[in-house]
């Protein structure tokens, strides 16, 4: 699956205990197949996620970073995906003005019932990451700046 | 240094066929911080569960990492057993290595490595857990039941007769659901009316149960043990209080002519009425869409009737709210619409059955209400167009169901029962008459199931082609159906006088909604998921909240029977 370098992206995910974190269970009941580069992060919900850490995330050697939580109306705590989707609004213009590489950033809404849905994403991510290269741009300012 | 303890699982072959689980063991005592790594092929089982108790005390462990299935799995397991052994639960966390590693991977290499890292990863999380002590909260003990169906019947029953309050919400007129409407049940062939009434009635005078007829679920706040629930108690412009059910207004309705919903259309209703004689509240409502009085203003002929006062004119939606610890939601099921005309894109119709368009084409539903006792016909076989006895009927299984180009791949379970039974009951009742099904499977597993549809074919002598039909046309005051036996390899033409369609089920109109108000998860055909089908199959993934009948999955009725005392069990 490697290309020529041996380029292998490493891709965290952080998904909501409820919606995402039972779709890739789902994936798994039901043996979807797809690319071992994601490393799932379990949170309770989406609306947790400050943007801080992702931005900590490719501090830390992440090629991409996925958000994935409930469908709008599906939120166990009723509106934590709304203040997500919110946030992700706000912090995209704001993460692009600052220079990130803003097609290393996935938003997502995968249920509990998407199985599948999560294997093409994972699937895709992962493709598009690998055709990106590695994200080492940011990697060098954080180190030059330490 | 730390002191964690990390237990890796095989799951028989589940994870050791793709992980290398001695390589992963290996690797994870290196992590700093790991005390010692185990690995054992069943970590859930009572040798494997003994082995983290154990090693907790021997070793003192600070902390405990179970790297087998998903936590929604398991989890609670572990913690479990980690308190016995004197542990702080919270202290103990799941590395997912089956349903995100072993199950959706191939290369062991890759996977492998992936194990580890998901390890180390939750390793890194137990290194920064705290104890935690869980809280306690005063708990409501009364339950909502939503639906008064068989399901929500038997739930609200069962949970009032152990003690407990129970609201129970129906958005009908009368509880019953369903069930109320059919005619004989397989495979006894007792009536469904005879087993399902007298619940009914015991529900509606039960003193631990408050019913709550005609109303819906307006919205739901709060927690397990101490829901708040805003019911929308509907207008019905009948004081039930007042009213004594005599029938004196609906016999004297003069607006005669809206298709009864209990009959599915095949007889008529007047604008104030009971949907059936049974009902529970045996209390009328007025359809106000219906109601002369409410559309020219000049008619109040029920009002002058009532000798007891009860019908008023201006009532009007009031919001009641209730408090329950826990909620049962039985909001069952709803036939697919066979038509061309569908509630969203995923679905698409058989325009080819012509159903709506000849009246002798009706769906399993219907044919119960022309079968019953209770139905328009008093219980005889006469076709909706004419009033005839048909002489030949084709019961078609499978509309809908298990077909994925209608965009239903599931099996709707009971049909290959109740098809069984109409054949019989339409025998029964039409001796020289032919009954023809066509099916793609006689799918009958169930005590005395397939019994029961031997005899339909060998007893009542049900004629059963397996293949699908293609089209059904009419001509010459006839239904053509064309179909195939592919059995015989031919195709096999019906001139029927009448055809019944097993449509498949689905979940109830406005579930989907409700599983928004209540935050529950639901599958893609848009019924209620439960936590896990085998470890906990009536709680949903949301606390305090359970679901039972057919908007969890299509059942038959000893299903929902079955499982009630589980239900019970559970809430409190």
């Amino acid at each position: 699956m490697s290309d020529a370098t041996g380029f292998e992206p490493k891709i965290v995910a952080y998904v909501c205990n409820w919606c995402t974190y039972l779709g890739a269970d789902l994936a798994g009941t039901n043996r979807l197949e797809y690319p071992p580069n994601v490393r799932i992060v379990r949170l309770p919900c989406t609306g947790r996620i400050d943007f801080n850490l992702l931005i900590k995330t490719f501090e830390m050697g992440a090629d991409a970073v996925i958000v994935s939580g409930c469908h709008p109306g599906d939120c166990h705590y009723t509106a934590g995906n709304y203040h997500a989707r919110r946030r992700w609004t706000m912090f995209r213009e704001l993460l692009d003005t600052l220079g990130f590489e803003m097609d290393r950033i996935h938003f997502a809404w995968i249920s509990a019932a998407e199985g599948k849905k999560f294997q093409q994403f994972i699937t895709e991510t992962t493709e598009k990451t690998r055709a990106l290269g590695p994200y080492t741009a940011y990697r060098e300012i954080c180190e030059a700046s330490r | 240094m730390a002191r964690i303890g990390v237990f890796i699982c095989w799951c028989g072959e589940n994870i050791a066929r793709t992980v290398d689980i001695e390589k992963a063991t290996a690797e994870v005592a290196k992590i700093p911080g790991v005390r010692c790594a185990i690995n054992y092929k069943y970590m859930c089982s009572d040798p494997g569960q003994a082995m983290v108790r154990e090693k907790i005390q021997r070793e003192k462990l600070q902390g405990v990492v179970v790297a087998s299935c998903s936590p929604h799995m398991h989890l609670k397991t572990f913690r479990a057993a980690a308190k016995t052994a004197g542990l702080n639960p919270y202290l103990v966390e799941m590395a997912n290595v089956r349903e995100h590693c072993s199950w959706v991977h191939h290369d062991k290499e890759k996977a492998t490595e992936k194990a580890i890292g998901l390890i180390r990863m939750t390793v890194g999380k137990v290194l920064r857990n705290r104890a935690l002590d869980p809280i306690k909260v005063p708990l409501t003990k009364r339950a909502l039941v939503i639906g008064g169906g068989v399901a929500g019947i038997q739930a609200a029953l069962d949970i009032a007769d152990a003690g407990c309050e129970v609201v129970l919400v129906e958005r009908e007129p009368s509880i019953g659901g369903k069930m109320a409407g059919l005619s004989e049940t397989f495979p006894t062939l007792d009536c469904s009316q005879c087993i399902l009434t007298p619940r009914m009635v015991e529900t509606g005078q039960h003193p631990n149960i408050k019913l709550y007829s005609y109303s819906e679920i307006e919205s739901v706040e709060g927690f397990v043990g101490n829901f708040k629930v805003t019911i929308r108690k509907k207008a019905r412009y009948i004081d039930i209080d007042k009213c004594t059910g005599c029938g004196e207004c609906w016999t004297k309705c003069p607006s005669k002519k809206t298709p009864s919903e209990f009959d599915y259309g095949l007889a008529n209703r007047t604008a104030i009425y009971m949907p059936f004689p049974q009902a529970v509240p045996a209390r009328p409502v007025i359809d106000k869409d219906a109601c002369i009085k409410f559309k020219t203003g000049k008619c109040g002929l029920c009002l002058k009737r009532c000798q007891a006062g009860a019908i008023n004119f201006e009532d009007e939606d009031k919001l009641i709210t209730e408090e329950v610890g826990a909620i049962v939601t039985a909001a069952g099921y709803q036939l697919y619409d066979i038509g061309k005309d569908q509630p969203n894109a995923k679905l698409s119709g058989y325009g080819e059955y012509g159903y709506g368009e000849y009246a002798d084409v009706i769906t399993s539903l219907q044919f119960e209400r022309l079968s019953s006792a209770s139905g328009p016909t008093s219980g005889e076989i006469k076709r909706p167009s004419d009033g005839e006895t048909p002489k030949k009927v084709v019961f078609v299984s499978c509309v809908g169901s298990r077909d994925n180009a209608k965009g239903i791949s599931y099996c709707s379970k009971i049909c290959c029962m109740y098809t069984a039974k109409h054949t019989m009951l339409y025998k029964h009742k039409v001796h020289d008459g032919e009954a023809h099904v066509f099916y793609m499977d006689i799918r009958a597993g169930g005590k005395n199931y397939e019994e029961f549809v031997r005899r339909a074919i060998e007893q009542d002598g049900a004629i059963y082609h397996r293949g699908r039909v293609s089209k059904i046309t009419r001509e010459n005051g006839k239904l053509i159906v064309r179909g195939a036996d592919t059995l015989v390899g031919e195709p096999v033409t019906i001139e029927a006088d009448m055809v019944v369609l097993a449509a498949a089920m689905r979940p109830a109109v406005g579930v989907l909604e409700l599983a928004q108000k209540l935050k529950l998860g639901y599958d893609e055909f848009g019924f209620l998921s439960e936590s896990h089908p085998k470890l906990r199959p009536v709680e949903t993934n949301t606390a305090g909240i359970y679901i039972c009948g057919a908007c969890q999955a299509p059942k038959d009725i000893p299903r929902p029977w079955r499982r009630r005392r589980r239900r019970r069990a559970k809430c409190w």
